[in-house]
């Protein structure tokens, strides 16, 4: 296991990643054996079940979590299907968001069971058909589920190979299996794993293992594979939520409160007698309609006359910061009872043996996500059950909320999740869901709705804005003696310093806030990552010392060090510097993804012209599972950071956001893009972990200290340089 | 003003029933059942719906369908012929220049069209053109890649022939 876990760098007292969090509904999984057979054909499935669930199997007896001999138990994480056809399928409950798990999860898969991976079919997030999951988030689907994967193909290899054995009279240690076949060398047969499990029904059941050993004779996994299914991508095929369509369906629309905190006082449906194939629904405060079209849907909710009384007194963008040291999170509410503290060494001994003592105050903005598929779901009911398509990374957590909703047991609600057009942490609700489904049960008829970009601007969450106090103690020869880091509402993912320091005090403050916050790829890493990196820039410069010396003088993480020498390496760090041109870094350790990222501005005083050149990130998270996805998670990571990092913010005042649309919510496009290159660091004798995430937390401090090299200009708020950089 | 009966698509001519004032990209979606232009934002700033009429990029959810009348819409399930991609489509597959791919089909059509314009573009020439179209997923060098990449294979293809 990875010993960082027990250092400094993750704290267990404060918690990971507060706004994922959320708790898993009971189990619901109750496909019967022989039902999971007539659906799939004939085969052989393996499944892996929960550690604690397979034990209690095991002591129990089968009367215990497996309820009825011919039910499948209910804690399994995964499950592989050899058919009598063919073909293998993979059942996972996590979800394709974009970032190429359905790629690198049949990597696994193929990997183990030593099978041709274009003949392996996912089926990913249906809440009917695969095993629960938490969702897909926390960069998790690499150290979980693909090792669950690996685990179930190779048991299945080895029961394959068994099969065989046995049918041949054989040694199995004298059978290969590759390439979908069992051979046996010595006398010269073969059999394709189809034809050994020919009108046979056989389950087998394995315990969830500990981690398998990295394999460093990875043929499969290991492999730059480009994206599975690309060729659907490319000829407009694929069909995402927001394309998906049943006969009889009409679309919906639903009428806004002006305003964050309005209530509705009155509501005038639209006239019937002027839009006779309109279905109206008033439901407490939901007002929406459904139409055959979805021009006739937007002409009813326009003429629909609704009252609101707004509320008064809000923060705005402006005021936020103040607010949010002004208020602290009531105890007893969702997240806010308590702070979360860690401390070690003395603080007070630490100053007191400081030659140099420093503060600073960061923060960063409310960002949204802006996935360029808004929220989107098609939902039909059957009397009192309904199945909704929708874009979300938590399939069952939407499943959970429609049966709560429409008061209805899970099993009436299937969720099935067609791969989607990219989330980042902002489709964990199911919003959309619900409303579709609260018009599909007043028309009668199937109902999609898809998010406008305002709607998705405004009512989607947003990743939650925060201030970052940092106080440190330093010494003459460099040695960091105290540090003090506070974070008001962003969050505690990343929040430690994975530098040296005897003395520390580190506290996640939770605090009221005004709008709708949640997760975000990655989160308060982001903004914890930009206070503790620029602040060790502003230290080593009262030090006048090189903020790479600095950095590692009091950097003893052989993983980090090791991605900060790489990237260093790269970048060229001490070369010669154009005129109006800076240098900066900013690295860190976060989700198992080890991070360092150079970055190379120009700016030109006169107009305030700001442009990042170039970045160079590297980045290790252990064995690499697939080198082509992690280098495009690695630039696709970098670039959105450096939207966050240079230009994105939510405005807001009054409970409006004054920004809804691409025009005024500036992100990266084209020329925006710096020059990027990333070093890989493969570390075969280490578990794999994410790196969806990590990859940007490096991004806004090294860019926000190059432009303090460039020009003597310390930024401290995120966004850096929303309106350029003009010498004043 | 009648509505909008016939619109010329992928070489076939298709009988709609729309409101002139339906946007473009509706009429494609919903009645026709042409999902692969995308709605990012409905207001021509994402470029996810892009088309091209009489081979000019074109924002589909701004456009009119009353305003198209007989021009000729492609979209990008006409790039594909008898099984074959089109050089960008291939070149979007060979560079992986695609993560969540719902921009992917506006970028195709952008580059389609600018290809037959600048045939031998510069990077910077391409960051210009296709400066419209926004991908969330940040895999814009790769789009770059895939840009040139195709371009180089439509110029091999064109000396080709003309050998």
């Amino acid at each position: 296991m990875d010993e960082k876990l027990t250092t400094p760098v993750t704290l267990p007292e404060i918690e990971v990643e507060r706004y994922e969090l959320s708790a898993p509904p009971p189990y619901h999984f109750e496909l019967q054996r022989r039902d999971f057979f007539k659906a799939l054909g004939a085969g052989l499935l393996v499944a892996c079940v929960l550690k604690d669930a397979f034990a209690f199997q095991e002591s129990g007896g089968r009367r215990g979590q497996f309820r009825r001999e011919d039910q499948l138990p209910r804690e399994i994480s995964a499950w592989l299907h050899i058919g009598e056809n063919g073909t293998v399928t993979g059942y996972t409950g996590k979800v394709e968001i974009g970032q190429n798990i359905r790629t690198s999860l049949s990597q696994a898969i193929a990997e183990e069971l030593h099978f041709p991976i274009e003949r392996i079919e996912l089926v990913m997030g249906d809440t009917k058909l695969t095993p629960f999951d938490m969702g897909t988030f926390g960069s998790r689907t690499t150290p979980t589920m693909n090792l669950r994967l690996r685990q179930v193909a190779a048991a299945a290899r080895d029961t394959l190979v068994a099969m065989a054995a046995k049918q041949w009279s054989a040694n199995p240690q004298e059978l290969v299996a590759a390439d979908g076949k069992i051979t046996d060398r010595a006398n010269n047969r073969t059999v394709e794993y189809a034809e050994l499990v020919k009108g046979q029904q056989l389950t087998e059941l394995m315990p969830e293992q500990d981690p398998l050993e990295p394999a460093t004779e990875w043929t499969v996994e290991g492999r730059p594979i480009r994206k599975i299914d690309g060729r659907d991508f490319v000829t407009g095929s694929h069909k995402y939520p927001s394309d998906q369509k049943l006969p009889g369906m009409l679309f919906g629309k639903v009428l806004r409160p002006p305003s964050f905190g309005a209530t509705l006082v009155s509501v005038n449906p639209p006239d019937a007698t002027v839009m006779p194939n309109v279905t109206f629904v008033h439901d407490g405060d939901f007002i929406g309609v459904a139409a055959p079209t979805e021009g006739e849907a937007i002409r009813a909710a326009k003429s629909i006359k609704a009252q609101w009384k707004e509320q008064t007194g809000q923060p705005s963008s402006e005021t936020i910061y103040d607010y949010l040291k002004t208020y602290p999170a009531p105890t007893g509410g969702e997240f806010g009872e308590r702070t979360s503290k860690y401390e070690v060494g003395s603080l007070d001994a630490g100053m007191s043996a400081a030659d140099h003592r420093l503060h600073q105050t960061y923060t960063v903005a409310y960002i949204q996500h802006a996935p360029l598929e808004p929220r989107a779901a098609l939902a039909q009911w059957s009397g009192n059950s309904v199945t909704v398509w929708t874009g979300t990374q938590r399939p069952f957590g939407v499943r959970g909320q429609l049966a709560e909703t429409f008061h209805i047991p899970e099993d009436n609600v299937r969720v099935l999740m067609p791969d989607m057009g990219s989330a980042y942490g902002g489709k964990h609700t199911g919003e959309c869901a619900i409303e579709a489904a609260r018009l599909a049960r007043a028309a009668n008829r199937p109902v999609k709705l898809v998010w406008t970009r305002e709607e998705e601007f405004t009512w989607a969450y947003f990743r939650p804005v925060g201030v970052m106090d940092v106080s440190a103690g330093v010494r003459g020869d460099g040695t960091i003696t105290a540090w003090e880091f506070h974070n008001y509402n962003s969050g505690g993912s990343g929040i430690g310093t994975m530098y040296d320091v005897a003395n520390q005090r580190i506290v996640f403050h939770p605090t009221q806030y005004p709008l709708r916050q949640g997760s975000y790829r990655a989160l308060a890493a982001t903004a914890n990552h930009f206070a503790r990196e620029s602040f060790m820039d502003e230290l080593a410069h009262e030090l006048k010392m090189d903020p790479f010396e600095f950095r590692m003088k009091n950097l003893k993480d052989d993983r980090l060090r090791a991605v900060f020498e790489a990237s260093a390496k790269k970048f060229d760090w001490g070369q010669t510097k154009k005129p109006g041109h800076g240098f900066g870094m900013g690295g860190g350790f976060e989700k198992g993804g080890n991070v360092a990222t150079f970055a190379e501005v120009s700016v030109d005083r006169a107009t305030g012209a700001m442009h990042v050149e170039r970045v160079v990130c590297a980045f290790e998270c252990g064995a690499i599972v697939n080198p082509d996805g992690l280098r495009n998670q690695i630039e696709g990571g970098n670039t959105m950071g450096l939207g966050g990092a240079l230009f994105e913010a939510i405005h807001f005042a009054n409970g409006k956001i004054l920004n809804p649309h691409f025009a005024q919510y500036r992100v990266p496009r084209f020329s925006d893009v710096p020059k990027m290159e990333t070093v890989l660091v493969d570390r075969r004798d280490i578990p794999s972990a994410g790196a969806g995430e990590s990859p940007l937390m490096g991004v806004a401090p090294a860019i926000g200290n190059a432009i303090f090299d460039a020009t003597g200009v310390r930024l401290r708020a995120m966004p850096l340089v929303p309106n350029g950089l003009k010498a004043t | 003003m009648a509505n909008v009966t016939k619109l010329h698509i992928n070489g076939t001519v298709y009988s709609v029933d729309a409101d002139p004032q339906a946007s473009l990209l509706s009429v494609l979606r919903d009645q026709l059942d042409l999902t692969g232009s995308k709605y990012g934002c409905g207001e021509g700033q994402c470029g996810a719906c892009t088309v091209l009429i009489d081979g000019n990029p074109r924002h589909s959810c701004v456009t009119k369908v009353g305003a198209v009348g007989a021009r000729k819409i492609t979209t990008i399930e006409g790039l594909e012929r008898d099984g074959q991609l089109t050089p960008v489509q291939q070149a979007f597959v060979d560079e992986g220049a695609m993560q969540c791919a719902y921009c992917t089909s506006g970028m195709i059509m952008t580059a389609t069209a600018m290809l037959r314009a600048i045939p031998n573009p510069t990077a910077e020439q391409v960051h210009e053109y296709m400066q419209g179209n926004v991908c969330r997923c940040g895999t814009y060098q790769r789009i770059v890649a895939a840009v040139l990449r195709a371009a180089s294979a439509m110029n091999r293809n064109s000396a080709k022939e003309a050998s």
